[in-house]
């Protein structure tokens, strides 16, 4: 469905500055996938997406979407691909009924179509009572609706996301995402999605790449990639004994010789008596370590199994947290399209 | 490309029609989709239609007056008069087609119609038509009114009076377009260019003074202004003299503009998203 090889954005800020957006992206995307490009602000996701849907032309690289050549065939991806910017697409005077029927009629749809489409995705997306209202009139979580019923309403084979859930309450987004999956499920679709939401790309897609500093670094599903580059991590406690701390850090010690035993277990370190390490599968591995550590007289008051995120596997590839910066140092301006509320506190705190 | 593939597998049982693709029915959307929010809120079009009348009610008086001087009747001037302020009409309702383009690149509904297969210069064209909606509704009033006070309106050199009109809009309404688009990143840009280039453009075209009475540099500046033939093209076409020579220079004004003004939008375009 998407090939691109050695895709290159640079933009030309001014005469001394180049800001390389995007460096050679070679992307494979099979029909049916959903895959999240999940990255930090100014990584390059918006850039290959607006590559991707010929609203810009690649510095260099080629990129078949849909069949087509982006640069020599851009109608043919027009037609063929549905598309929902960081922005709203609806126009603020019209109403939302009438920009979903014109939209269908842009792709071609006759007016009969078209209608009972926009019906369709009226109800689909509970935007039934707001059909005659005008767009500047709803709120942002209504619009963003709009705007997914929008690049939906041609049915087409391959629907490019571009954040489509920044800026929503949880309970908001959640629903977006039911509607989205649901007609991805009855028209099989293929997915291309971008957001900085960790967990949005953990639950929602089969596959993640995640893309830093204008490159791919990383491409596999979101258990893959927390099994190669994070891996669980367990955490014990052996039990206080009351005003002797000297036992309790021999203790702790002990337990630590006993995790660094289970095989592939590694970064083991100790906080006085909390003893931590890095393991392939940490509830599989409680039992065993819990029982090893009483026959060796230690108690074990606490057992924590804690999987990874996507969070560690962003900052086991780079050394940086996704969840902590809102943007990295470089990125100002890499992005030019980036849109600015990516970087307000409400959405990084929603990154968690 | 084969048109087959493009067919999704819908559960409607309907299967999806064949894309056909007309570069007119794009400017009928384009079009049709911009005048939709006027025919929803018909106080603006009301208000619009007044415009030109309270135009001609102040200033027209005052011309007659002025001119009349010279000998000529009331009802020379209002057919010297009238047919000026169409054009002037169409200029300033064509030149704002770039303001309605602001907000829409600030949300993102300009982004999404450049992702659609609408043809880069069917927005321009249906942007700029739609303009000539209320126009055409403007000049009827317009006409109608005048007609008691001694103006006279051939109808066959109006009709074409108001198609050459549309011509010259699609120039103006792209060029407008293509401005918005050129300065989206300081906006209060677009208003500095556009009255800049407006009040020039309006003078020295004849509408509302005739530039026989002005000094020869102001004439010979009027020569490089496709406004200044159209207007003379107009006065002729409503007088019913459809075969001036005038009426051939307007063509070739409005048709010179509108080929500018799409070669210079569909660039803007283009150039813009790089």
């Amino acid at each position: 469905m998407i090939r691109t090889r050695g895709l290159t954005k640079d933009f030309v800020v001014s005469r001394t500055e180049t800001v390389h957006a995007v460096r050679g992206i070679d992307l494979d995307v099979a029909p049916g996938e959903l895959v999240a490009v999940l990255g930090p602000n100014g990584a390059g996701k918006t850039t290959t997406m607006r590559m991707l849907t010929t609203l810009i032309r690649p510095t260099a690289g080629t990129a078949t979407v849909a069949g087509a050549e982006i640069t020599t065939d851009p109608a043919a991806v027009r037609r063929s691909i549905g598309y929902v910017g960081q922005g709203n697409g609806a126009g603020h005077v019209q109403r939302a009924a009438d920009e979903i029927v014109a939209q269908g009629r842009i792709y071609g749809l006759d007016a009969r179509t078209a209608r009972r489409r926009a019906d369709d995705l009226l109800d689909a997306l509970d935007l039934r009572p707001l059909a005659r209202r005008k767009v500047s009139d709803l709120s942002g979580g209504q619009r963003r609706r709009l705007d997914v019923a929008l690049g939906l309403v041609h049915a087409p084979r391959l629907l490019f996301l571009d954040e489509p859930s920044t800026g929503l309450d949880p309970q908001t987004r959640a629903n977006l995402w039911d509607h989205i999956l649901r007609l991805r499920a009855e028209r099989d679709m293929t997915i291309v999605l971008t957001t900085h939401y960790l967990d949005e790309a953990d639950t929602m897609a089969e596959r993640v790449v995640v893309v830093d500093h204008g490159r791919v670094i990383a491409d596999d599903t979101a258990d893959g990639l927390k099994r190669t580059l994070a891996g669980d991590r367990l955490v014990l406690e052996v039990a206080g004994d009351d005003g002797r701390p000297a036992d309790v850090g021999s203790a702790a010690a002990r337990l630590a010789e006993l995790v660094a035993r289970v095989p592939g277990a590694r970064d083991v370190t100790v906080d006085r008596s909390a003893v931590s390490a890095r393991v392939a599968d940490a509830p599989a591995t409680v039992p065993g370590v819990v029982v090893a550590a009483s026959a060796a007289g230690i108690t074990v008051a606490t057992a924590q199994a804690i999987r990874p995120t996507l969070d560690d596997v962003f900052l086991a590839l780079t050394g940086r947290s996704l969840r902590d910066e809102g943007a990295p140092p470089d990125s100002t301006g890499a992005d030019p399209a980036a849109d600015p509320t990516a970087t307000d506190p409400q959405t990084r705190k929603d990154a968690a | 490309m084969s048109t087959a593939t493009l067919t999704p597998p819908v559960t409607t049982s309907t299967a999806t029609p064949a894309v056909r693709r007309s570069w007119f029915s794009d400017v009928w959307l384009v079009m049709t989709r911009e005048l939709r929010p006027v025919v929803r809120e018909p106080f603006s079009v009301v208000f619009g239609l007044v415009q030109p009348l309270v135009f001609l009610g102040l200033f027209g008086p005052l011309l007659v007056g002025s001119v009349g001087e010279q000998g000529l009747s009331g009802a020379d001037v209002w057919q010297w008069f009238v047919p000026a302020i169409l054009v002037m009409t169409t200029l300033f309702g064509t030149s704002t087609t770039g303001a309605n383009l602001q907000q829409e690149m600030q949300t993102g509904a300009h982004e999404r119609m450049l992702v659609t297969p609408l043809s880069r210069s069917s927005q321009l064209v249906g942007r700029s038509l739609k303009e000539m909606v209320p126009l055409t509704a403007q000049a009827v009033v317009v006409v109608l009114v005048m007609l008691p006070l001694g103006f006279r309106a051939d109808p066959v050199g109006g009709v074409v009076g108001i198609v050459m009109l549309a011509v010259l809009g699609i120039g103006i309404g792209s060029l407008s377009y293509a401005l918005a688009i050129a300065v989206r990143k300081q906006e209060w840009m677009f208003w500095v260019v556009q009255q800049t280039f407006l009040f020039p453009l309006l003078i020295l075209s004849g509408m509302l003074l005739p530039l026989e009475t002005g000094p020869a540099w102001m004439r010979a500046a009027s020569t490089v202004n496709p406004l200044r033939w159209v207007v003379d093209a107009e006065r002729a076409l409503f007088a019913g003299d459809l075969s001036a020579t005038a009426v051939g220079w307007g063509w070739l004004a409005a048709l010179a503009t509108a080929a500018v003004g799409l070669v210079v939008g569909v660039r803007t375009i283009v150039r813009s998203t790089d």
